[in-house]
């Protein structure tokens, strides 16, 4: 093997998602819009509270995480009073519509519209009493672990 | 860099394929450029993004990213993969004769 030999490109992901704070969905989602991007099969897969990013009711509602978020630099206590979460979440979605970075149901569409696969994890499902209607049109399917591990096949996977 | 011949014309590229020099460009390159990205057939929604890459180049000195390319060109994003399947503003941006677009969304 010589020392110019190049890695063999990616060319399949699998993203999961599996947190519902503003910055444990925003991620996920750059990753999988940036993997087609690039031409990369890809598919995202919801579980856990990041099922709130595919929700109906919930995917326009996504706030900042202001408690145990020590990178936001804010006191715990500051954190916890009521209206924080919200004022910083609005502060966070104005400075990304100022850099043109899409609400997250209007991302999750787009990335839906690139071709991306879309799935909701059946355990998560069935642990928050939710169902197929429960969620966006975008999602394909509620499938178990290992059903995703067969899309998943011959491709890298990403936890998030 | 390497320099190849694209339709008869010497050019330079980088490594991925992209020119060094998008003023080396003609849109006569623009097929032979296509097939080796897999496009058999320019079409003229092809051509519509193609030629909204070289202005917006013209313009920005940057190519614009699939959501600029979704917002401003009028193709959708759907239709956007339908042309360039293995990925539009890099896929356009190689036909075009602009560098990579940078841009993470």
């Amino acid at each position: 093997m010589s020392d110019t030999a190049k890695p063999d490109p990616i060319t399949k992901v699998s993203i999961i998602i599996s947190k519902g704070s503003l910055e444990g969905i925003y991620p996920g989602l750059i990753m999988a819009n940036g993997a087609r991007a690039e031409g990369m099969e890809a598919n995202l897969f919801f579980t856990f509270f990041g099922l709130d990013a595919i929700h109906k009711a919930r995917h326009d509602h996504i706030k900042l995480a202001t408690v145990g978020n020590p990178g936001l630099h804010l006191a715990t206590i500051a954190g916890g009073i009521p209206g924080v979460s919200t004022a910083m979440t609005h502060y966070m979605n104005h400075k990304m519509e100022q850099l043109d970075i899409p609400s997250i149901p209007e991302f999750v569409e787009m990335i839906a519209d690139t071709g991306a696969g879309m799935y909701a994890c059946k355990a998560s499902v069935d642990l928050f009493g939710l169902e197929k209607n429960d969620f966006i049109e975008q999602v394909q399917d509620i499938i178990t672990v290992g059903e995703f591990y067969e899309i998943a096949a011959g491709g890298q996977i990403i936890f998030t | 860099m390497t320099s190849t011949t694209v339709a008869g014309v010497t050019v330079d590229r980088n490594d991925e394929g992209f020119f060094t020099d998008p003023d080396q460009w003609t849109e006569a390159m623009a097929p032979e450029l296509a097939r080796a990205e897999g496009i058999d057939e320019m079409t003229d929604d092809h051509w519509r993004v193609v030629r909204f890459m070289r202005t917006e180049y013209a313009q920005k000195g940057t190519g614009p990213t699939v959501r600029v390319l979704g917002k401003t060109s009028g193709v959708s994003i759907k239709e956007l993969y339908q042309l360039f399947p293995k990925g539009p503003a890099k896929v356009a941006a190689k036909i075009a004769g602009i560098p990579k677009p940078r841009g993470c969304i």
